[in-house]
């Protein structure tokens, strides 16, 4: 699974890509979130707070019941500030 | 049409591109946003934006799409810049064409609107206490309800 986090996401995670494999026991964006969290402090604080939270699957924004399996591309950042 | 780019852009030059495109359209109306040297009570002398390529072009693409569902416009044209910017730097150009100043007006109002809270993007300030990032403006969310609230009484899905 390829993630992407952008803003002070990526910033809090340190890094802007990386391939994941999440045990079978993830299958929706909540589910990944909370074993990214498990992974160390620095992700734990970038996704503490889910309200700030948004999530892309294939550069589609959804919510956090979105299912993710192998090969989709997840992104994670905050919310969008275009213009 | 969708351009997503560090260079900056020629205002005219996009217009009477755009209006060579839009063929007898009788009005062009359009929005320039520039960086600003204040941000929240602070000097701002730098700012930084990133962006998704990829999910950029198809959120901007669908922006534009539901434009043309909503006015009659002969032409659209949406430029973002990302990278680093300086107060006074143009942003964004977004313009648009019609046969009506309503539709062309309107629909340049709807374009900017829906870009602050669904494209893709991030702003870094550079302020005199460190980078900080642009966090979204609860009135922008408003501003794009508002159109919305527009759709649902006009009946159009």
């Amino acid at each position: 699974m390829q993630m992407l986090y952008f803003g002070w996401v990526r910033q809090r995670i340190g890094v802007p890509a990386e391939t994941v494999a999440p045990p079978d026991g993830v299958r929706d964006v909540e589910g990944l979130i909370d074993w990214l969290s498990g992974r160390s402090d620095a992700y734990a604080e970038a996704l503490r707070n889910r309200d700030t939270l948004r999530v892309a699957v294939n550069q589609e924004l959804c919510e956090f019941d979105a299912p993710v399996g192998i090969g989709d591309e997840v992104a994670l950042f905050p919310p969008m500030t275009g213009g | 049409m969708i351009r997503v780019q560090e260079d900056d852009f020629d205002i005219g030059a996009e217009l009477e591109r755009l209006t060579a495109a839009a063929g007898g359209a009788g009005a062009v109306s359009c929005f320039v946003g520039l960086v600003r040297d204040f941000s929240g009570g602070e000097t701002v002398s730098a700012m930084t934006l990133e962006h998704y390529p990829g999910m950029t072009e198809r959120q901007l693409g669908k922006i534009e799409a539901e434009a043309r569902e909503r006015w009659p416009l002969d032409a659209v044209l949406i430029v973002h810049r990302h990278g680093r910017l300086e107060p006074g730097d143009r942003i964004v150009l977004v313009a648009t064409a019609s046969a009506h100043r309503k539709a062309a007006i309107d629909a340049c109002s709807f374009l900017i609107d829906w870009l602050k809270t669904r494209a893709p993007f991030w702003k870094l300030e550079e302020t005199p206490e460190g980078g900080r990032w642009v966090d979204a403006d609860p009135e922008d969310t408003v501003a794009e309800e508002r159109w919305a609230a527009h759709r649902g009484k006009r009946g159009h899905g």
